[in-house]
């Protein structure tokens, strides 16, 4: 029995084993484990519908209603042919139950020496901060190495999903979650929202960067410093694109929030009816109380950028906005 | 409708009693649905409170501090008080209910006129409860409740031109104070006073789960005593109008069964919510 | 429960008048009003009926937004436009749009039509004709039920016309409780339809337990009665957490009692645990009676007596109870232990198993019948490929390590429209053919009805199989564009563009059903009593049944043994021969 299971198991995976079709490329090193599962599941699923469907449709056809045909009495119940149908699929299903926990498995425990990643989600982005402190929207990981993410959320319950790595797990304000996984290839891959967060949630999505080894200390070094050999207005560019674009735009078109095109040094009513100037000040409490003074015409939906942007940081996106003109 | 089942009845029903409707062929097998219909009616009743024992029980196992804090606020001898009522209401309905069986018209109104007055007291002591903790703003989402009724939101968490906040929002000086008076009874001792403090205001504010949850489940059951002091008086006033028989008693039953559940639900009620230790 | 002491007094017939239960009483309040289980019944299936087209309207919306990478017809002048129409002075954005009709959808299609669809519409007319009563056990509460459901009904068109509701079908918290769309209407609806259901529960088993006609015992009583059983003591049992937990959810939108906000101390997985204890006993409120369907279906139009009557209605009284244990499975990826997700996969596998063997029985019924490819059949026979494929999909998601895979991508939508529009809509037309002729005394135009059935089962598949299969590449549900995963997922525009065009071909087919049918109203041959040669008690009255069901005391026999019927020519029906 066995024996035939384990051929069950290994004859998808060597047929479907570039997994277009159904499934995509499976690059952690998880991802094996879980096709595997996806592909047993698939020859039972197969096997079982042709045989059902097939058996129905025949005998559809041979005792179709027709002249001359009567229906025969047969047995109302057979107790050995009911009890092997029901043990059958218990078998069968018990032997799914036991592969899919064992992969599961697999994907819940993280190595001890994992590299840990704080993961903060929020109407509808993402934020990485890495171990030095610096925060991506994007994930960028080194291959070959145990990323552990530690997950949280700042509203409503998001949900981090990297198909290629056949990771998924929500983000729960008021608790931490954990996910692991280890990027077997260097690529760029897709990570989505999956939980239902409001009017952008299709939007919410990052990349997976998996860097070739020995470059991911470099690029972490470049990006926390990106602003080594930037002048202040070209950092906050840089800022401009990784934090505020969802938003705001930079070219007068409109988007949720306010544009930035000339907005520093005009003067703008208030939704309490009261009149403000764009200046450095206004722009800092707005980056770090963003419903303080919010601006007629739009809704007070901006969150706070305490904790994600540091002061130097604050200094080039107004240097940016101030280039603006 | 009525005409409609006037002529069912004149069709080969004529021996129907009038109380006996047309789809049963036996009193028994009516009484007997009606009394299944209500005990599983019952049954859904102990699913629909069983959410919020459960929500009880997941809180109070994650934070039993919130809990034995919450309890100094409720009066024990109130709630005690309020158990004997129901109690004896209970009893009344249960005397009823023989007497109904009796086909005693006298027995069964004096002892369902009880039973009115009981849960009517049980709510008069429930409303100066409820008025001591909403004196405090102790209630969550006051706020909101008192714009219903045009008062302007004001106190902790209110911004002007915005609805009032959600949420608890107490007195804290008050509750802060009641506090601390329940720290010195059970001989806590304070070592830094500013830390003591800070510390009494964070569980002041830890407070809203535990009256979230008291408010959800006392108010739940207060909805059911009205609902029970309703079908009472209905079956009160078809008692006036001896409506009911030795043979035909089952909305007495019913009803009766029904107020049993109510006072059931408090007994289990005051203990978890009073008797924190 | 043997309560039956007296001797069954048969209604006397007057003098052979042509009186059915249609024409007993005349006037809209005589129907309004009604005491009489068979008009609720019917009342019920034209306003499911209704729902449906509204449910349908809104996911033609899903599908046509998604024909196309980017807006498609929810654009920004559409969204100014629906934006006007609504009560609300918020001006809507396309995705916002795109988010209120997923979400009416959904509401519309699980509270307004799927769950109340077949015990309500059809429960109602047969359950007491095949106990041989003549009425429920509380018709007042019977059509309380009904009342319940328009006023619930009222409470999502005002949902609608305050400008919709954006949390998902499934008001999962704290999303529900911050957004600013109408979730109060929708929440105090659900709660009402909550309450129709519970009634209608409590009278079906208090039917079952002391109406049955005296003389015919539990093993005498047809599959369908038992399915509806089944559904009675899930309806009681679980609808009642759900109504708490849609109060918890008000009371904490509107004052914040700290339960399940995480904003002020409350836990939102609460919220989740709270509604799939309902939600997922729920997915058998709809599939059970549906099984009750498909069950007398296949026997009776394929003349031979049901395989294993013990079994399958043991198994709907084991899906029933093992169906309370499983709803931690719709929360595999929500940060609960690996403990309680290995025993809520074990024991989801373990309600697989009463299914498998209903499927295993139907076919094993048709063996040596004989199959008349009727309606009706037609239908039973596309529930079993629908049903069987949605079924064995659920074994994805039941084992845990796919699960995390295809949780929340349309993978699972694929899976659960195989089960409720492939299952539970599909049995449902089944029925409503199976019936028709008992309700309205007509026969309907079986050649329409075949084609349109075919043209249902291609649509269905070319609609939803391909979700499967974007689904398993990580396409996730309930995004509004995708425009971004193009470069992902292989030949992901040409999938949504068969499942579109799929869907028109599958809602062009549902409409065409009500069209001839109630083209047959008019111009159909009057239906026999027993046109199809069944054994229940149903038929053994006229079509349609007189006010009370029965002129004369039907006979006890077994509901799935057809010996003794035999074809007449002269009525096209069949009769009992001696």
């Amino acid at each position: 029995m066995s024996n035939f299971l384990s051929l069950m198991h290994s004859i998808p995976a060597a047929i479907l084993a570039d997994g277009s079709f159904w499934l995509p490329p499976p690059d952690s090193s998880t991802a094996g484990a879980v096709d595997r599962v996806f592909y047993l599941v698939l020859i039972v699923c197969a096997v079982f519908f042709i045989a059902v469907v097939a058996t129905m449709v025949g005998f559809a056809v041979m005792y179709r209603r027709r002249p001359g045909h009567k229906s025969e009495r047969t047995a109302t119940h057979n107790t050995a042919l009911e009890i092997t149908w029901t043990v059958i699929p218990c078998l069968i299903v018990a032997y799914i139950f036991y592969a899919g926990f064992s992969a599961y498995m697999q994907m819940q425990t993280a190595p001890q020496n994992s590299y840990e990643i704080l993961v903060k989600a929020r109407k509808w982005d993402w934020f990485f901060t890495y171990p030095n402190g610096h925060i991506d929207s994007d994930l960028h990981v080194p291959v070959d190495e145990p990323v552990k993410l530690i997950m949280s959320s700042d509203d409503v319950i998001h949900s981090l999903f990297i198909p290629a790595f056949r990771v998924k797990m929500d983000c729960v304000p008021g608790r931490y979650t954990y996910a692991w996984f280890r990027g077997i290839k260097e690529g760029t891959y897709d990570l989505y929202c999956t939980e239902y967060c409001g009017d952008s949630h299709y939007d919410m999505q990052a990349n997976v960067v998996v860097h070739k080894s020995g470059e991911f200390d470099a690029w972490l070094d470049n990006a926390a410093n990106f602003y080594k050999d930037l002048p202040p207005a070209e950092a906050g560019e840089v800022l401009f694109t990784r934090r505020c674009n969802q938003c705001h735009s930079n070219d007068g078109s409109a988007k949720t929030g306010p544009t930035f095109k000339g907005i520093f040094g005009q003067e703008h009513k208030m939704r309490d009816g009261s009149s403000v100037k764009v200046d450095e000040n206004y722009l800092r409490e707005s980056i770090l109380d963003p419903q303080a003074k919010v601006r007629d015409g739009y809704q007070p939906v901006m969150p706070t950028f305490k904790g994600i942007l540091s002061d130097q940081e604050i200094d080039f996106l107004v240097a940016y906005l101030k280039s603006l003109q | 409708m009525s005409e409609t089942s006037e002529q069912n009845d004149a069709v080969g029903h004529d021996e129907h009693p009038p109380w006996l409707a047309h789809h049963f062929d036996t009193p028994d097998q009516q009484a007997a649905s009606a009394k299944l219909g209500m005990w599983t009616f019952l049954l859904t009743e102990i699913l629909f409170f069983s959410g919020l024992f459960c929500a009880y029980a997941v809180f109070r196992r994650n934070h039993p501090e919130i809990f034995f804090d919450g309890h100094h606020f409720l009066n024990t001898a109130l709630g005690a008080t309020n158990t004997a009522v129901l109690l004896l209401s209970s009893f009344t309905m249960a005397w009823g209910v023989r007497c109904a069986q009796l086909g005693q018209r006298r027995g069964l109104i004096v002892t369902l006129t009880a039973t009115l007055l009981c849960a009517l007291v049980f709510l008069g002591i429930k409303y100066t409860e409820y008025k001591v903790k909403w004196e405090h703003h102790m209630v969550p989402g006051q706020g909101r409740i008192e714009a219903l009724f045009g008062v302007q939101p004001e106190g902790e968490g209110t911004v002007p031109g915005e609805p009032a906040p959600r949420g608890f929002h107490p007195d804290i000086e008050y509750v802060v104070e009641h506090l601390r008076e329940a720290d010195q009874e059970a001989g806590v001792r304070v070592i830094a006073e500013s830390v003591y403090q800070a510390e009494l205001e964070q569980r002041a504010q830890y407070l809203g789960t535990f009256f979230g949850i008291y408010f959800c489940l006392t108010g739940l059951h207060a909805i059911h005593v009205i609902c029970g002091i309703i079908a009472i008086t209905w079956i009160l006033r078809r008692a006036v109008r001896n409506e009911f028989s030795p043979q035909y008693f089952a909305p007495v039953d019913c009803v009766g069964l029904y107020w049993h559940l109510v006072d059931l639900i408090w007994i289990y009620l005051f203990p978890l919510l009073y008797l924190i230790h | 429960m043997a309560t039956t002491t007296q001797t069954w007094e048969p209604t006397q017939s007057p003098a052979a008048a042509p009186d059915n239960y249609l024409t007993h009483t005349r006037g809209i309040t005589s129907w309004i009003f009604t005491l009489d289980h068979k008009r609720v019944g019917i009342m019920f299936l034209v306003s499911v009926t209704i729902c449906l087209g509204l449910g349908a309207f809104f996911a033609l919306t899903i599908r046509t937004e998604l024909t196309h990478p980017g807006p498609t017809i929810l654009t920004d002048t559409t969204a100014q436009l629906v934006s006007k129409l609504t009560l609300s002075n918020t001006q809507l954005t396309p995705q916002q749009m795109y988010n209120r009709a997923f979400t009416l959808h959904g509401a519309v299609m699980i509270f307004l039509f799927v769950i109340p669809a077949i015990p309500s519409a059809l429960g109602n007319f047969v359950l007491p004709l095949q106990l041989g009563a003549k009425d429920v056990a509380f018709p007042r509460l019977n059509l309380f039920s009904y009342h319940l459901f328009v006023i619930g009904t009222v409470f999502f068109l005002l949902t609608l016309m305050l400008g919709g509701v954006d949390t998902g079908w499934t008001f999962y918290a704290p999303y529900s409780v911050e957004t600013s769309t109408a979730v109060a209407t929708a929440v105090v609806g659900a709660f009402i339809l909550g309450f129709g259901s519970i009634f209608t529960g409590l009278n079906f088993l208090v039917t079952v337990h002391t109406l049955r006609r005296r003389g015919l015992t539990w093993f005498q009583m047809p599959l369908m009665v038992w399915s509806l059983y089944a559904t009675a003591i899930i309806q009681l049992l679980a609808t009642p957490v759900l109504a708490i937990t849609l109060v918890l959810l008000l009371v904490e939108r509107l004052f914040g009692v700290g339960i399940f906000d995480p904003a002020l101390g409350g836990d939102p997985v609460l919220f989740q645990h709270f509604f799939w204890f309902y939600s997922h006993p729920a997915v058998y409120i709809m599939i059970l009676p549906a099984m009750g369907i498909v069950s007398e279906v296949i026997s009776v139009h394929s003349h031979k007596h049901i395989f294993g009557y013990r079994m399958i209605a043991y198994s709907s009284i084991a899906i029933a109870l093992l169906g309370f244990l499983v709803w931690g499975h719709h929360m595999f990826v929500s940060g609960q232990s690996a403990l309680a997700g290995m025993v809520f996969s074990a024991l989801t596998f373990s309600v697989a198993i009463p299914s498998a063997i209903k499927v295993f029985n139907w076919v094993a019924t048709m063996y040596k019948g004989s199959i008349a490819f009727t309606t009706p059949m037609i239908y039973a026979m596309i529930f079993i490929f629908l049903f069987g494929l949605g079924g064995l999909t659920g074994l994805f998601l039941g084992a845990l390590a796919t699960d995390i895979h295809v949780h929340d991508t349309s993978f699972v939508v694929a899976h659960f429209h195989y089960q409720m529009a492939g299952g539970v809509l599909i049995a449902f037309i089944c029925g409503v053919h199976h019936w028709w002729p008992k309700m309205t005394g007509k026969m309907y135009n079986e050649t329409a009805g075949r084609i349109v059935a075919l043209v249902i089962l291609v649509g269905f598949n070319l609609t939803y199989f391909p979700q499967f299969i974007i689904g398993s590449h990580g396409m996730p549900r309930r995004y509004f564009d995708y425009e971004g995963m193009l470069d992902q997922i292989p030949h992901l525009t040409l999938y949504q563009i068969i499942s579109t065009v799929g869907g028109y071909m599958f809602v062009g087919g549902l409409i065409a059903i009500p069209i001839y049918l109630l083209h047959s109203l008019k111009k159909g041959r009057p239906a026999p009593d027993n046109p199809w040669g069944a054994a229940t008690m149903e038929w053994q009255t006229s079509s349609p049944p007189p006010w009370d069901n029965f002129t004369k005391l039907p006979a006890v026999t077994d509901p799935y043994d057809f010996d003794h019927l035999k074809y007449d020519e002269t009525t096209q029906g069949y009769v009992t021969t001696p």
